[in-house]
């Protein structure tokens, strides 16, 4: 009449966790919160963000199998987070770049950006971003911001200057309705300010990002362009151009807010999206760039330990 | 009497951080506390409680009644030992606790006539209790009766009670602070003495104040408990006593998190409730003082909850302190044949054990059977540095930083982040998306820290 017993096994505690919870499914939901802005690169660039997509996210998962192999450690790629990387990549790309481009940026994004310092939650830096300067500088002129213009190509957007590019060059100004909407050229997942909120809201909902960083980020953006745009008496228009042109929204839900790269505490993450914003301006205002969105994520990548050890929570009972 | 809902609170009704995990209360809270045949034997390990262990005064073969002592507490932190039953020492021996424990334990055979069902039931927990102790009890005869009884904190820590009602000349205690808040999963033993037995809770958090001489006394329950609210207030009319109601968050029954919750007073680093004025104890434990103190029987009982889906039939029971955790778990119809883990106490802090014959001691507030589909399973994976485990600790720790300290036995670095101020609570592990170990890793480099230090 007894049953056979149950095979009981010990562990100390807790042995209950979370089951809504993994990294995994964080990078899933990474993925689901890029399908508004991935759309709408499908449908400003058509083939062209067809290619790049494809390509970086094809180079970035055979680049972490490689480069995993060669590590001799278990094979990583169910965790999504390559793929993630790739689609990252990929949208923050110019329609216009050279396949290699994207190939070559992927490979580095992934062997320079990660692995080499150990995996996934091992790199300073936002793998993505690595990548997507070491093409920059190494390929100036298929990845600058003229080159984003091209008559010859099969798609209209791309005839047109981007709208950062156009106000720094010429003082044109872009409808900030097609900035919003974005129906503008740009990198292939930047140009819909839409886009990129549906997705980040979702992602902050989800927790999976960290509202802190872009909310300090976009905090700072409006309060330097707002003096600006007041000095100036641009009337309120220089604000949204800033704040829905260029790489902006993308960069604060989905590139700042890459967990391993950003600090680990409510405050720090406020701290870290404040100096990416602040930096964005100065680049956008004082350098020789239209967009400074890239190089302020990995500046403050490289200041992201120092945060951490700034930012150090006061223990419950310290006075 | 006065209830009070968060806002009138001093706290805020609730702490910073914590978790929501499901609670399971719905597996056992409807079910009455049953009372346990007398068992065939009882194992009364000698070190119960945080301290020294008792001296046994009984020899093998002697003859015992139930309530009397068969060990002594001599040392400062240690207690009295009773039995629970009537019957024959059958020898003095060694019994492993859940905790990995080995320590001396005494045999108990039940022998001749014995105590039990509804007269039992009535005696530890019916009848009535009188509400007007102040004016029968002095505060020494209350802790003289209590260390008598030998009566720990049966929330869990099994802290010797006398030692906290004992006067102390360099702290004022102005409140007695009572824990009803069970946010353990599962557990539903104190939800059920908060319903059962509210005037025995009420007759013993009076005694309690009046032997620690504090002027304000709260009970502080969580606002999944309102048929227990309820209760307790009916039951204190007419008394000093406060009803706090707190918002429903593990872990609000830490006496710090409590504390700060209700008093709004924040426990200072490396402390005690006392550095606040504030005496802390559980609701069952107010009980078994009470019955120390006006009925003068010795905590020989206590009321567990053997719960989780891996048990048949979930009840709460009152049981002989020394009971085998197998009796306890036969008495609920068995293990289930996807039952996977056993654990003395709750889920998230409770510790799993597999040897069936050891005892119930003061300190388990229950057992429950978790099955494969509750246990995780999942590989741990990279840190990602999200932080959730930093948004959740309670006590505002860094537990990934202290957890990769302890991994790679960098002391300093733990120390630098308060790695003692962690007691333990098991919310950083709970959400960590990567199923990294971290209350486990920094349990380790607590203990490392300890053993440095010596």
């Amino acid at each position: 009449m007894e049953d056979a017993a149950p095979a009981v096994h010990v562990s100390p505690s807790p042995h209950i966790g979370s089951t809504s919870n993994s990294t995994r499914r964080m990078m899933i939901d990474v993925l689901i919160a890029l399908t508004p802005a991935v759309a709408m690169a499908i449908y400003m660039f058509r083939v062209y963000a067809l290619i790049h997509l494809g390509l970086c996210v094809a180079t970035c998962l055979a680049a972490e199998y490689l480069f995993v192999r060669m590590r001799g450690k278990s094979i990583s790629l169910n965790d999504f987070s390559a793929a993630v990387t790739g689609v990252i990549l990929a949208l923050s790309m110019p329609a216009t770049a050279p396949w290699y481009a994207s190939v070559i940026a992927s490979a580095v994004a992934i062997g320079l950006g990660k692995i080499i310092f150990g995996g996934l939650g091992m790199n300073i830096f936002n793998p993505a971003m690595v990548g997507r300067a070491f093409v920059m500088i190494s390929f100036a002129g298929a990845m600058g911001a003229a080159a984003y213009e091209s008559g010859a190509g099969w798609v209209d957007a791309i005839s047109q200057a981007t709208p950062m590019n156009a106000l720094k060059q010429s003082g044109t100004w872009t409808p900030i309705g097609d900035m919003f909407l974005g129906f503008t050229n740009g990198s292939l997942g930047e140009t819909s300010a839409l886009a990129c909120l549906l997705g980040g809201l979702y992602l902050c909902y989800r927790r999976t990002a960290s509202w802190e960083i872009p909310a300090g980020m976009i905090a700072t953006v409006l309060v330097i362009a707002g003096i600006v745009d007041l000095v100036g008496g641009h009337g309120g228009r220089l604000i949204l151009h800033h704040l829905f042109g260029g790489a902006l929204l993308f960069g604060a839900f989905f590139i700042a807010t890459d967990p391993v790269s950003s600090p680990l505490t409510p405050r720090g993450k406020a701290i870290f999206g404040i100096g990416i914003g602040a930096l964005v301006m100065l680049l956008r205002f004082l350098s020789g760039y239209p967009e400074g969105v890239m190089f302020a994520v990995l500046l403050m990548n490289a200041v992201t330990p120092l945060i951490n050890r700034w930012t150090i929570p006061r223990t419950f009972g310290e006075f | 009497m006065e209830l009070l809902q968060s806002k009138d609170l001093p706290g805020k009704g609730s702490f910073s951080h914590g978790i929501h995990p499901p609670d399971n209360k719905s597996l056992s809270r409807d079910a009455a506390i049953e009372v346990v045949p007398t068992p065939k034997r009882v194992v009364l390990p000698l070190l119960q409680n945080i301290g020294v262990p008792s001296k046994p005064t009984v020899q093998p073969k002697q003859q015992v009644v139930a309530g009397e002592t068969i060990g002594v507490g001599e040392a400062f932190i240690s207690t009295n030992l009773h039995s629970p039953i009537t019957g024959v020492v059958e020898k003095i021996g060694v019994c492993t606790l859940p905790n990995g424990r080995h320590l001396p334990a005494i045999y108990i055979k039940a022998e001749g006539e014995q105590v039990s069902g509804q007269a039992l039931y009535e005696d530890v927990l019916g009848g009535h209790w009188p509400k007007d102790c102040h004016a029968i009890y002095y505060p020494s005869t209350i802790s003289k009766a209590i260390h008598e009884a030998g009566i720990v904190g049966l929330g869990g820590a099994a802290f010797p009670t006398h030692v906290k009602v004992r006067p102390d000349d360099t702290k004022m205690i102005d409140t007695l602070m009572i824990n009803g808040c069970e946010c353990e999963p599962y557990l539903t033993n104190d939800y059920r003495v908060m319903l059962e037995a509210p005037g025995a809770i009420i007759a013993g958090a009076l005694l309690g104040a009046r032997a620690v001489s504090a002027r304000e006394i709260i009970i502080g329950v969580e606002d999944n408990k309102p048929a227990a609210i309820e209760r307790l207030k009916k039951e204190a009319e007419g008394t000093v006593i406060k009803i706090a109601v707190l918002k429903t968050k593990y872990p609000q029954g830490s006496e710090k998190q409590l504390i700060k919750a209700a008093l709004g007073l924040e426990v200072p680093l490396g402390g005690l409730p006392s550095d606040v004025g504030v005496a802390m104890s559980n609701v069952g434990t107010m009980a078994a003082i009470a019955r120390g103190v006006i009925r003068e029987k010795p905590l020989t009982h206590r009321v567990i909850t053997v719960t989780g889906r891996g048990v048949r039939n979930p009840k709460n029971l009152l049981v002989p302190i020394g009971l085998s955790m197998q009796d306890a778990i036969d008495y609920c119809g068995g293990l289930t044949k996807d039952a996977a883990r056993i654990i003395a106490g709750g889920p998230m802090m409770g510790f799993a054990f597999s040897n069936l014959s050891m005892p119930v001691t003061k300190g388990t507030s229950g057992i429950t059977v978790l099955t494969h589909d509750d246990v995780r399973k999942e590989n741990e994976t990279s840190c990602v540095r999200c932080g959730r485990c930093v948004d959740v600790c309670p006590m505002q720790l860094v537990p990934t930083k202290l957890a990769m300290a302890s991994r790679h036995g960098n002391l300093s670095l733990a120390h630098q982040y308060n790695i003692m101020a962690c007691f333990e609570c098991g919310c950083c592990t709970y959400v960590c998306p990567a199923h990294i170990k971290l209350v486990q890793l920094i349990r380790m480099g607590k203990a490392m820290v300890v053993a440095s230090r010596k």
